[in-house]
């Protein structure tokens, strides 16, 4: 499991890079591993969309599951990366740079402190077995 | 009889397990509440059984002793012998659900087949393979247009001119959404425009539902509704009867995103009210906004043509709370019937069957028309049911009609208080001229009596 | 191998069926609302009936041998039942008519309502639910009706556990209620705790499988059923394996107060390839007039020269109507016939032997293949499909596998709380030899997966066709008999 020590986790299995104010959000290589061939994505929201922590911003389908992603923070949609609707296998084939989903103006920087680091993610993974 | 353990082998069996007794299997169960006496009657031979149901059979009167002209959401079409004798195939009623496709081919390549014929009859781009029946299809259709909006459109429009049942069963299940509300105009009468309904939507609602023929028999062109609707940014379903689209345009013509209807009329016995056929075809833009069951297309690892059941993640097995549906079983031997009777129809014999139900209806409601004391309601196109204003009480008229062998039209006051005396008549290509004639006797005769 | 589509054999201007002439004048037809294309396949009627009869041949049913699917009942169908339900009067019979035409049907529809009512030790019950999953939305909805009646509005939870079929919490969310997951314990029970720490006046009630999805009777089921009424909630029973307790115990006298029934499970009607099911639902006295509209009853007492009338009625407090008409009749006629021919003790019988087939497997097998759950089991039990030597090898794999030895493989990966699961089902209608030749089975294929894994990893070799590729169905998206690139 790759689990890359410059992001944050969420324990639903998303996560964050922040740059500024600037988080990038995509989906863990746990969570991309679990679900298996991803088939299809739908992005919930769309740019300059308002969003609070806990809300659902995508669905992921695989031929054998379905998994909702939760927004880890709060802030403003600035960019979509929409080219997964084509190709959203690229999720499972790198889940944390082609992969992302969403760019977001974070409005608390507070909740990326809240989120897991990559050593504490990796404990609580394995203890998901 | 259908068990077949011999006391030895239930012996031996036992002794495998460790027990003496069948009843200690059952010692988890609280004793007080152990092998209760049941109060039903003592078991009966193959043979009783037979002459029991048989006798019970014979107690009704149906309408292979009577001429029939009640339709109403049910028709009476003439259902050929090749359906049911392909049917009796235990390869097909005996197996289950197509979970196992490499042994499950037959199935699924039929219900593919079912998904095709009914994209081909209602012009839309897929469909799944069934809900329990046109009512549920059309509550389906609700409940997928409510979540695609992820209920920010909590209204839905309904035709007056739907099947009361079907406004009834989508009564009950929007009744579990709160905060949703179902829009049903009150003036009920066989003239109900549709470009009217159109101006009820507006930027709340996410569905407009209208019948096609409606119930009272209408045709309408449904295409200056679905533009208003889609301004409006809502979406637009139709409940459709199949045979009617052996002759009429597509509901897909009029731009419409889904298509629902009953497919009893398609090879499926009347049988009491069921078990009936719940179609549902949409736009391919839809296809995971919509729930049931779907078939598709695929490859062996040798690159052989197959088929299995895709798009799984839409469902309650998967999906579980998150489902925005919890159909498991749907109807496959239903969807069996109506895909080897569209295609032992064909092309053809769907506009035949189509067309003598349409003749046939029309030279019913002239001659009706030129009764004394009856009219013809409907000024707009009909297909094969009509509207007749009758002189006295429809329920009075039938009564005088079954005594010489007719089951007569359905009594719309049953449905809607204000429409006295009108009657809903069906026509099938079942009914023969001599069966259409006694009918328009009996209503002359109704009168004086 | 593959077949071809009846669009594939279609040749234009064919026709399986003609029609007699038109014997009226006909009427001017309405020329604006003609459809111009018809897009219907040509075929002959043998084309049809060899199609059909090709497709049957490439599907694995009843008829054909072994079918322990768990949780699916899958007992032989009696023929009887295709005799009786096919009888005229009752396949011609308009749901409309008026009920002095129908008395027979009516009839029918009585007796099975009374006859669900003894069996399951209920006071009312409605036949109209098309399948389970309509029966539990009825009794959801009975549930939610119930508490607003008594203004009640605070109760939104619906404790379902974490054994439960799928449907189950998708119905409580469909019906508006939150799901909450209840954990079992380690003998497969509900864990009675946590039961009792989830319940509050937030509770509209408990969906329960029993025996549940594990075959397991749940060894305090009259302590979990206390404790919800206890709170206020009222418990659902799931039916589904209502098979075990035939003539055995009554989920009414143990203090359920809503269940559905699988008539199409317990009640021996086909299965017919993913239905038509029927899933009538029984409540407790207290709940009747909640019930679905409209029930069957006798409307006019009968006289000594006349037999009692029998009609619909109104429940006062419907939850209203769920489908047309009322249920599927012909899986009713089905239901009754197989009742009628068992009696009192043929029921019963069916019950023991149905748990005493799943013992008989469950403890032939747990030698190979790794037991959860090691208890006397009900009509099915639920083994592990994976094993620490026989590295790669899952539960998908054995079933496939199965398939070569010409069985249906049990229900895999279900119950989610069994790693790997295989779910086996016998039912009672299965005779000890066919349980021998599974078992031999199950133990060769135990063999293999740590001798030869590759034989089920590649497995099924048999079969008409291979295993699929998924991905590429879901992802390509062809749904029907032509190409997206052909329209």
């Amino acid at each position: 499991m790759n689990t890359p020590n410059n992001l944050k986790y969420a324990k639903t299995d998303e996560w964050v890079k922040l740059d500024g104010s600037i988080a990038t959000i995509g989906v863990s290589d746990y969570a991309q591993d679990q679900l298996s061939d991803i088939v299809f994505i739908e992005f919930n929201k769309e740019t300059e969309d308002q969003v609070t922590k806990g809300d659902a911003l995508a669905t992921i389908e695989s031929v054998k599951a379905a998994g909702d992603v939760n927004s880890p923070v709060s802030g403003r949609v600035l960019e979509v990366n929409e080219g997964l609707s084509d190709i959203p296998e690229t999720i499972n084939d790198d889940p944390y740079e082609k992969g992302w989903l969403y760019k977001i103006e974070v409005s608390n920087p507070s909740e990326v402190d809240e989120l897991m680091d990559a050593s504490a993610y990796v404990t609580y993974c394995e203890g998901r077995h | 009889m259908f068990i077949p353990h011999t006391d030895v082998e239930r012996q031996e069996m036992l002794k495998t397990i460790g027990k003496k007794e069948l009843s200690e299997l059952f010692n988890v169960i609280p004793e007080e509440f152990r092998y209760p006496e049941l109060d039903i009657p003592p078991a009966l031979s193959e043979m009783e059984a037979q002459q029991q149901f048989s006798n019970l059979a014979d107690a009704n009167n149906a309408c292979d002793e009577m001429a029939c002209f009640l339709g109403a959401g049910a028709y009476n079409h003439y259902v050929p012998a090749t359906v049911d004798f392909l049917l009796h195939r235990g390869e097909f009623f005996t197996a289950y659900t197509p979970y196992q496709p490499e042994i499950s081919q037959g199935t699924l390549q039929a219900i593919f087949e079912f998904q095709s014929l009914i994209a081909n009859l209602t012009g839309m781009d897929i469909a799944n393979a069934s809900h329990y029946d046109g009512a549920t299809a059309a509550a389906e259709a609700c409940i997928s247009a409510y979540h695609h909006f992820r209920g920010k459109r909590p209204k839905l429009v309904l035709s007056p001119n739907l099947n009361p049942q079907y406004l009834e069963t989508i009564h009950t299940y929007f009744g579990m959404l709160d905060g949703s509300k179902l829009l049903v105009p009150e003036e009920q009468t066989a003239f109900s425009d549709p470009d009217q309904l159109a101006t009820l939507v507006d930027d709340q609602t996410a569905l407009i539902l209208m019948q096609y023929p409606d119930f009272l028999g209408n045709i309408y062109d449904l295409t200056a509704l679905t533009t208003k609707a889609h301004e409006q940014g809502a979406l637009v379903a139709v409940s459709v009867n199949p045979i009617a689209l052996g002759l009429l345009k597509p509901p897909a013509d009029f731009g419409v995103d889904f298509v629902v209807g009953e497919g009893q009329p398609l090879g499926i016995p009347m049988s009491f009210g069921g078990p009936y056929l719940g179609f549902f075809a949409t736009r391919k833009e839809l296809v995971r906004k919509i729930s049931g069951r779907i078939v598709g297309e695929t490859v062996d690892g040798q690159g052989q043509r197959g088929y299995v059941l895709t798009l799984t993640a839409r469902e309650q097995h998967i999906r579980r709370e998150k489902a925005t549906s919890n159909i498991c079983t749907n109807q496959g031997l239903m969807a069996l019937a109506a895909t080897i009777y569209l295609s032992l129809l064909g092309k053809s014999g769907l506009r035949q069957v189509a067309e003598l139900c349409y003749h046939k209806a029309h030279y019913a409601a002239q001659q009706i028309a030129g009764l004394e004391g009856y009219k013809l309601i409907n000024n707009q196109p009909f297909f094969n049911e009509f509207v007749v204003e009758c002189p006295k009480n429809v329920s009075v008229i039938n009564q005088h009609m079954l005594e010489h062998g007719l089951i007569g039209g359905y009594d719309l006051e049953k449905s809607y208080p204000k429409l006295k005396n009108q009657m809903l008549v069906a026509v099938t290509e079942l009914n023969s001229r001599e069966e259409i004639d006694l009918l328009v006797d009996l209503l002359e005769e109704a009168r004086h009596e | 191998m593959s077949e071809p589509t009846i669009y594939e054999i279609s040749s234009p201007g064919r026709t399986g069926i003609e029609y007699a002439h038109l014997d009226v004048p006909p009427s001017e037809l309405p020329d604006a609302f003609l459809r111009e294309e018809l897009p219907l396949p040509e075929l002959s009627e043998l084309d049809i009936v060899r199609h059909f009869t090709h497709l049957s041949k490439l599907n694995y049913s009843i008829d054909g041998g072994f079918y322990p699917l768990g949780s699916c009942t899958m007992k032989y169908n009696p023929r009887i039942n295709e005799v009786t339900a096919r009888m005229p009067g009752f396949l011609k019979a308009h749901p409309l008519q008026p009920i002095e035409t129908v008395q027979g049907s009516l009839v029918i529809m009585y007796l099975l309502q009374e006859t669900l009512k003894e069996i399951t030790g209920f006071d009312a019950v409605t036949l109209q639910p098309a399948a389970g999953a309509q029966g539990e939305l009825v009794g959801s909805l009975i549930m939610r009706a119930y508490h607003r009646s008594r203004g009640d509005l605070k109760r939104t939870k619906v404790l379902v556990p974490d054994s439960a079929h799928g449907t189950n919490p998708a119905t409580s969310s469909m019906a508006g209620f939150e799901p909450v997951n209840v954990p079992s314990d380690a003998r497969g029970n509900v864990d009675v705790d946590r039961l009792r720490e989830l319940c509050d006046d937030t509770t509209a009630g408990l969906m329960l499988t029993n025996p549940n999805t594990l075959g397991l009777f749940d060894e305090h089921v009259l302590e979990v059923i206390d404790i919800v009424h206890q709170a206020g909630g009222l418990v659902y029973g799931d039916g589904a394996n209502l098979n075990a307790l035939l003539g055995v115990t009554r989920p009414g006298d143990l203090g359920f107060d809503i269940m559905h029934i699988n008539l199409h499970k317990t009640f021996s009607t086909p299965h017919g390839g993913g239905g038509p099911g029927s899933g009538p639902v029984a409540v407790a006295d207290f709940l009747a007039d909640f019930l679905p509209d409209p029930i069957v009853a006798i409307i006019e007492e009968g006289t000594d020269e006349m037999p009692p009338l029998y009609g619909f009625v109104h429940p006062p407090h419907s939850i209203g109507r769920i489908k047309s008409f009322h249920g599927h009749f012909g899986i009713i006629v089905r239901a009754l016939t197989y009742i009628m021919m068992q009696g009192p003790d043929g029921l019963r019988s069916v019950a023991e032997h149905a748990v005493l087939n799943a013992n008989y497997l469950m403890e032939l097998l747990k030698q190979d293949y790794t037991l959860p759950y090691d208890r006397d089991c009900m009509h099915e039990f639920v083994l592990e499909g994976v094993w620490q030597d026989a590295e790669g090898v899952h539960a998908l794999d054995v079933a496939k596998r199965l398939m070569d030895y010409g069985m249906h493989p049990p229900t895999n990966y279900f119950p989610l709380i069994v790693n790997e699961a295989l779910m086996i089902e016998p039912t009672e209608t299965e005779s000890k030899q066919t349980l021998d030749v599974f078992v031999d089975a199950m133990k060769k294929i135990a063999k293999e997966a740590h001798e030869q894994p590759e034989l089920l990893h590649e497995a099924p070799h048999n079969t008409p066709i291979g295993r699929l590729d998924e991905v590429k169905a879901a992802k390509d998206l062809v749904l029907c008999c032509w190409r997206p690139e052909e329209e």
